[in-house]
């Protein structure tokens, strides 16, 4: 391996990222999957870098996921942007950062096909005029929040109370870094670092301390691939997705995975759970599982927030091996003693509280 | 009358053109880019389909130049260009100012660079090479992985860079199936107990002795053609390759553990011959190469009165087409003068 090709690709795939006044938009499957997540990205963009990041409560699904799978028109799915990029025209921001790979992908491939066909914009935007009487600005700059959390990577590092260090060893722990699919395939120059080596991840993981592993089924998919999953009867084939990635990384001694999509984390590590059910078996060391995390609670380990607080319980596969060889405090007394939020508290006192 | 013709580029284009425009009994000077005239002659050992030593071609172009009636300016590039009354007149970047009555322009092609395809992992992963890298191996009598090991399995992924939309190029290279098969034998030859796969689109097997090679290939060497394009090649944790490709006779995708990758490089217009299409106006077709005034009867002639095309800036031609090509350009030429040289 030549790390100084895979360089040369990743400087030819940079792209414009806002610096300030973020327009913030939630998936609308992660905050089932790992809850954690998004709150740890407001709290690191609020109290850790200081930035003006904005969420609407009026915000819905972008409907990518009914999209991709195949049970939502485009031009539907045209429209519901529409009306998000209504919401942030009229909160007064223009810098749009959503929280979902798939939204990141679908707000990509519509503005591709605006800038491409206008004529398709204007149709969309009579259609939303007269729905809901909205007009729209387009966003002067789109990019999904671990593209945001990648610009600010040696900010958090510099904050750092723990790094991607093996305690144990004093060497980098072996990352692999996992991709959603929609983040760069489709659209390779949108990512960093394209689509055959994204470095999104990479450079968080390079800048915290840690090593990442190349391995033959990297880009595969982690097993969601919508209709893989949201068939029922195709279900084998998304179990047997990861069960391909898990074996190919296997030999790496992976230490841990870092993604940035809501449903490869999802996938990643509860298919480590049903494979152990189904046949007895482990890929991580020690007879463990190999610890997935996304890259907001990455970056909350590395600034020392409480694994609970991260929501670290929510995953079936433990995390604990990984906070260990990180050497973080923890309680694993606390580790189900769930917070329970006040009574009474509206929807619209939790969004920019 | 003495006409002065200036030839852009001293590949065998241009030393064929230039040679026979002498011959004609034209003053000629060559221009060379590069220290040495050649080409991509020069980098490549053996030739299809009969695998002589490219050594031979070039010793008959350096004899049809060297007879001291050519000026051979090496290391040389065009800094300007500009038509004038009587013809053109150029500059060279080490200041040297020529007149000429025509010019004949033979910058040739460039191979592909293969890094362009990225899931095919050249310059990253360590034993993906290129038929470019491989040519140089045979040169030196020795095909060794990164480590120094001999190559157990190695194989050749047709098509880098040719008919592939999405690196703007849709057209057959056409030499890039045919120098597969004689480099997949070449490495069968140098490695007896090898194992060969070629992953090809279709065999393009059109020119002479071309379609006994591949059967040869077949037969005598055992070499495996794989119809499938090589969707992605990555490393495993013995350093082998690890390429997936779909097998489309058997209609099923195949996973395959290798030592070696060979990215057959297509063919592309020259930097050389980008630089000259703009200082001179010339035009370029939609493959990016240069646009002849007529593809069937008048495919020395470009666009611009005077300026005239020989080999490969044109389109992919093998060495035999580009020599009889740089010949029908020395005939444009002596049209254009009116069948008066000397």
């Amino acid at each position: 391996m030549k790390l100084e090709g895979k360089r040369a690709i990743w400087s030819e795939y940079q792209k414009e990222i806002a610096d300030d006044r973020y327009f913030y938009v939630r998936s609308c499957i992660r905050q089932n999957f790992f809850p954690g997540s998004e709150v740890a990205f407001l709290k690191i963009m609020k109290e850790e870098l200081n930035k003006d990041i904005y969420e609407h409560p009026c915000h819905t699904t972008c409907s990518g996921i009914g999209y991709h799978g195949d049970v939502v028109p485009v031009e539907t799915a045209m429209t519901v942007v529409a009306r998000q990029f209504a919401l942030m025209t009229e909160a007064g921001y223009r810098n749009y950062v959503p929280s979902c790979i798939t939204s990141f992908g679908l707000y990509t491939e519509i503005l591709e096909t605006w800038h491409h066909f206008p004529e398709v914009e204007m149709k969309v935007r009579e259609q939303l005029r007269k729905a809901t009487g909205r007009e729209f600005v387009i966003p002067e700059n789109l990019a999904h929040a671990s593209d945001v959390i990648y610009k600010f990577r040696t900010e958090i590092s510099e904050k750092a109370k723990y790094r991607l260090i093996n305690k144990y060893t004093g060497e980098p722990l072996r990352v692999v870094d996992h991709i959603g699919c929609h983040y760069a395939k489709m659209f390779p120059s949108k990512g960093i670092g394209g689509a055959e080596y994204p470095y999104v991840l990479a450079g968080m993981v390079e800048e915290w301390g840690g090593k990442v592993i190349d391995y033959p089924e990297r880009r595969h998919c982690c097993g969601f691939g919508f209709r893989q999953y949201l068939v029922q009867a195709n279900r084998g084939f998304s179990v047997a997705c990861s069960k391909e990635k898990f074996e190919s990384m296997q030999s790496f001694r992976p230490d841990m995975i870092i993604t940035n999509c809501p449903g490869c984390p999802m996938f990643l590590d509860r298919w480590q759970y049903v494979i152990n059910e189904m046949e007895g078996k482990r890929y991580g060391q020690n007879g463990e599982g190999i610890p997935v995390f996304t890259y907001e609670e990455v970056a909350g380990l590395v600034l020392g927030y409480d694994p609970w607080d991260l929501g670290l319980q929510m995953h079936q596969t433990d995390c604990e091996p990984l906070l260990d060889k990180m050497g973080i405090d923890y309680d694993p007394d606390e580790k189900f003693n769930t917070k329970v939020p006040e009574q009474g508290v509206k929807v619209t006192d939790l969004v920019n509280a | 009358m003495d006409k002065h013709i200036v030839v852009i580029g001293g590949g065998p284009a241009g030393m064929e053109s230039a040679g026979q425009l002498a011959k004609a009994g034209f003053s000629v000077s060559l221009i060379e880019k590069e220290k040495e005239t050649g080409g991509h002659l020069n980098d490549w050992f053996k030739l299809f389909p009969d695998r002589r030593d490219s050594k031979e071609v070039k010793a008959y172009l350096d004899g049809i130049v060297g007879s001291g009636r050519i000026r051979i300016l090496k290391g040389t590039r065009i800094e300007k260009f500009q038509s004038s009354k009587d013809g053109f007149s150029l500059l060279t970047d080490n200041g040297i100012e020529l007149n000429a009555d025509a010019v004949v322009v033979a910058t040739g092609f460039d191979l592909f660079n293969s890094s362009r395809k990225e899931e095919y992992g050249y310059g990253i992963y360590d034993n993906v090479i290129t038929s470019g890298d491989l040519e140089e191996m045979f040169r030196k009598g020795n095909i060794t992985l990164l480590n120094g090991n001999k190559p157990k399995t190695v194989g050749f992924v047709h098509c880098v860079g040719s008919r592939d939309e999405k690196v703007g190029n849709f057209y057959c290279s056409k030499l890039c199936c045919v120098t597969a098969v004689k480099q997949a034998i070449e490495v069968r030859e140098h490695i007896p107990e090898s194992k060969v796969f070629c992953f090809y689109m279709d065999m393009r097997m059109g020119g002479a002795h071309y379609e006994e090679l591949y059967r040869e290939a077949q037969e005598v060497w055992g070499i495996n053609f794989i119809r499938g394009k090589v969707s992605e090649a990555s490393e495993s944790i013995n350093n082998k390759l690890v390429v997936k490709v779909e097998d489309t006779l058997a209609g099923r995708p195949l996973k395959i553990e290798l030592d070696m990758l060979v990215l057959m490089a297509g063919m592309e217009m020259s930097e050389g011959g980008n630089e000259i299409s703009v200082q001179t106006g010339l035009m370029k077709g939609e493959n990016r190469f240069f646009y002849p005034s007529d593809h069937h009867y008048a495919n020395n002639i470009s666009n611009v009165k005077g300026i005239f095309y020989a080999g490969t800036c044109t389109a992919p031609m093998n060495i035999t087409e580009t020599i009889s090509h740089a010949r029908s350009a020395v005939s444009e030429v002596i049209n254009f003068f009116g069948n008066t040289v000397a």
